[in-house]
């Protein structure tokens, strides 16, 4: 660095104090030191280019979160103190908990590892440090979940076993397949995967939802973890954004890369957002918007602006961004009613909406829900009222991408299922779309590894022949007390008693 | 009976998460245990590493150490996020008012230029050596597979880059701000013969690719060496060269060694009792480094005088490693 004889600014001192103690090795060779940085073909041609996307030193660091720490902890004691799950809007609510917990949670832990992978990957010094900071934070979100839960899990079924369940239970992989797809990736894709499509494009329609479904619902110890991190997702956010700009900057040659990444990650993402999708729609007892306006606002709007911006690179807006945009008024639909059947299965408790919440599916999506959903969950709701709730007990086809099962219909055609096939090696291969065929088509080596849930149950790798076994045995989930419809479980008597009690 | 009604939907139905409780039983967890045990995911990963096909994610094998269950590794000190910055904070408060009582009373400004250049030559460097334990330290936060482990690397990665920054600073309050004197410190690290052995022990060590191993050799040895050198033998000779308050501006680093001893000692104690292959292991590492690093500092001691510390401070070490066990035979002269 260039000293010069005035007081150095702001931005050239954080140099100081962040990339300036790094320095070009002489006696290992830089290649033997980060040997991960080349093999994605990125090329970049000059660090010093990198901008910090914000500038906080250790010791601001560590006072500004110890701050944010302890009064998050007076809430949660607070919260344990008074009962505070006894104020939430009803009890189905702490489903969608339990949804976050066992699918969202082992995720910022998956993130923490990822980050202090690439902290230590990259040759620049200013991006690692950035990653590695992104790393503790995402470690302080994984055990701030967990004490957030805490006392909920001691009330509620279904939240006691999550990262046992991430690891094993069928929609959990899901998610676990999402992450593990990008911490196997090389550190550039990891960080255009998470930092970028995950934390800048889609965060929104993934936290935000789940926050303010807990605003929405009474639930203080949730608000107040989200509003406690959204200074940590402002700084993820901004590093999100700083990466891609810094990567297509760098090589013309990035581009078509970085446009193959956006397209995959995005369409990754839209998939996993489906639970998204069903738990904004049907699991919140107090509704905060529809999947289909959360999708209008944070993705077309806002995405929209952002892909225009990065027009300039040669960027354009990810491939089937129109089929993803077509499908807000189905996939959370589709969603619930395939968890609906697959009760037997889950950590969470289903139902079907009553009569006003109906009311508002249709006023939500007045160009999908009567048409193709009421009637089948009238169905399912009469037959229930006659003793027969409706349980699927066979095994679904999973995609071998997003491992979603096969249950989202063609672009076009509502009511037909969309199917993709392939064939690699001799093997037939399933997916759910043509987004989904496109990501295996580009690294079959990879996608034909994933541990494919309902195979593993069928090669016997699950401690069981049927499905309750595997559901008691392997994932450790108490058939008719964790799941089943939420008519008649525990969580709901214990809810009335609270209630009735409350009224006396 | 709407009394019993009332503690009957109050009671709670558990007491912890079910990990926590097959480890701990079903009785009320502390914050440590149930953000810290088991949340690690485990089994049925989907993809190979593109960056390391051989083995998995999470990937016992990135280590040749063994361990039956890596979460027998635990923190003395009990640190989770929460209770880790809320320490961090109240010693950075400490270090604040010491900065500022230095920069009130121009106790930097007023060394003399002696002590100045050598401040720039034989402390400031170490900024360096702190950003290659800050590297080391992410890797093993990456590498390892047990959130027990895996965080309190993450914590001392931290750790690191803020100590490099207190270094920083101290060369930012000799050079009036400018970067001046950062300039000409990293000129020493780079080119000044009597650093290069220590350059070359960073980068040696940023190429070691076995987690535990590395965490060992950075956060056992190297810091069994370099802390009590620097901050305790160099900083005596600072202040007989006048720099008499100079020693709160490194008080933090001393303090901090103090507590990171705990965890080291415990977790390399825990890990030579559970077998002998990791015994042979942590001994051959031990018989490897030392004298490596041991000679490192050779030609820094000899230049501020004070050679026959560095056989106290081996000794210290060895000490330290006979505590849990690890003798080892033989000179390492
Ligand atoms: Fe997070
Ligand atoms: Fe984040
Ligand atoms: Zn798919």
């Amino acid at each position: 660095m260039s000293a010069k004889n005035r007081k150095l600014n702001l931005k050239d001192k954080y140099q100081y104090l962040t990339r300036d103690m790094a320095w070009e090795p002489t006696y290992q060779d830089k290649k033997d030191i980060f040997p991960e940085e080349d093999f994605e073909g990125i090329k970049i041609k000059d660090w010093s280019k990198w901008e910090d996307p914000f500038r906080l030193t250790m010791d601001s660091y560590w006072k500004y979160q110890a701050e944010k720490e302890k009064k998050l902890y007076a809430i949660f004691d607070a919260f344990a103190q008074n009962n505070g799950h006894q104020n939430i809007s009803d009890a189905r609510y702490v489903n969608a908990l339990k949804l976050f917990l066992s699918g969202v949670s082992p995720l910022e832990y998956a993130a923490f590892q990822g980050y202090a992978k690439v902290g230590r990957q990259f040759s620049g010094a200013g991006a690692r440090v950035a990653c590695q900071m992104q790393a503790i934070d995402e470690l302080r979100h994984s055990q701030t979940q967990q004490h957030a839960m805490s006392h909920y899990n001691k009330h509620f079924n279904g939240l006691h076993d999550p990262a046992h369940m991430h690891d094993r239970v069928w929609f959990l992989s899901v998610p676990k397949s999402f992450f593990d797809d990008a911490r196997s990736a090389g550190p550039f894709e990891f960080l255009t995967a998470i930092s970028f499509s995950f934390e800048y494009v889609l965060t929104n329609l993934l936290f935000v939802p789940f926050m303010s479904g807990a605003a929405y619902n009474g639930d203080m110890a949730t608000v107040t973890f989200g509003f406690s991190a959204q200074s940590d997702e402002a700084r993820h956010m901004t590093l999100g954004l700083e990466v891609i700009k810094f990567i297509l900057e760098q090589h013309e040659d990035n581009v078509p890369i970085i446009q193959k990444w956006i397209d995959k990650w995005f369409w990754r993402g839209f998939r996993l957002l489906s639970l998204v999708g069903m738990m904004m729609d049907y699991m919140l007892p107090n509704k905060v918007m529809s999947w289909a306006e959360a999708w209008e606002t944070y993705y077309e709007k806002s995405g929209g602006a952002l892909f225009k911006d990065l027009e300039r690179y040669g960027i354009r807006p990810p491939k089937y961004q129109d089929v993803a945009n077509a499908a807000k008024n189905h996939i959370s639909h589709q969603a619930w009613a395939t968890f609906y059947q697959y009760s037997k299965a889950t950590n969470f408790h289903t139902w079907m909406p009553d009569e006003s919440e109906m009311k508002w599916l249709a006023e939500k999506y007045p160009d999908s829900f009567d048409k193709y959903y009421r009637p089948r969950f009238e169905y399912w709701d009469r037959k229930q009222k006659e003793g027969e709730r409706f349980y699927n007990d066979t095994l679904p086809q999973l995609c071998q991408v997003c491992q979603i099962p096969a249950i989202f219909t063609e672009h076009e055609s509502p009511s037909v299922l969309s199917l993709r096939q392939v064939e690699y090696n001799e093997e037939r291969y399933h997916f759910c779309s043509d987004g989904c065929a496109d990501i295996f088509n580009d690294e079959p080596e990879k996608y034909i590894q994933a541990w494919l849930p309902v195979h593993q149950i069928y090669q016997g790798n699950c401690d069981g022949s049927n499905v309750s076994e595997v559901v008691s045995n392997y994932y450790n989930i108490n058939l008719g007390k964790d799941n089943l419809d939420y008519d008649g479980s525990p969580d709901q008597k214990r809810w009335q008693e609270i209630k009735n009690n409350g009224s006396k | 009976m709407a009394v019993e009604i009332r503690t009957l939907a109050i009671e709670p139905i558990r007491n912890t998460y079910g990990h926590t409780a097959r480890r701990f039983g079903d009785k009320p967890a502390t914050r440590y245990q149930e953000a810290s045990f088991d949340i690690e995911a485990k089994i049925n990963f989907h993809y190979k590493p593109l960056w390391d096909p051989q083995r998995t994610l999470n990937d016992n094998a990135r280590t040749n150490i063994k361990m039956v269950d890596w979460y027998s590794v635990t923190d003395p000190r009990q640190y989770y996020y929460g209770s880790y910055v809320a320490n961090r904070a109240k010693m950075q408060e400490v270090a604040e008012s010491n900065f500022s009582f230095c920069d009130k009373n121009n106790v930097v400004e007023n060394l003399n230029e002696n002590l100045k250049n050598d401040l720039l030559r034989l402390l400031v460097p170490f900024r360096h050596m702190e950003l290659a334990a800050n590297m080391n330290n992410s890797k093993i936060a990456g590498d390892a597979v047990a959130a027990t482990v895996a965080q309190m690397h993450i914590f001392t990665a931290m750790d690191r880059l803020g100590m490099g920054q207190y270094l920083s600073r101290i060369a930012l309050m000799i050079d009036g701000a400018t970067g001046q004197g950062l300039d000409k410190s990293k000129d020493y690290w780079m080119n000044d013969p009597l650093l290069q052995p220590l350059r070359k022990l960073a980068e040696d060590t940023l190429v070691i690719d076995d987690w535990f191993e590395l965490s060992f050799v950075q956060n056992l040895l190297i810091d069994g060496f370099m802390y009590p050198f620097v901050y305790e033998v160099y900083d005596k000779i600072i202040q007989k060269d006048g720099g008499v308050c100079l020693s709160m501006l490194t008080e933090f680093m001393r303090d901090w060694h103090k507590e990171t001893q705990r965890w080291v000692n415990a977790m390399c104690k825990t890990v030579y009792a559970e077998n002998d292959e990791n015994k042979i292991l942590m001994e051959s590492w031990t018989k490897l480094w030392i004298p490596v690093i041991k000679n490192t500092f050779l030609n820094l001691a000899n230049e501020i005088g004070c050679v026959e510390s560095l056989n106290e401070i081996e000794s210290d070490l060895n000490c330290r490693l006979a505590k849990f066990g690890l003798i080892v035979s033989g000179e390492s002269k």
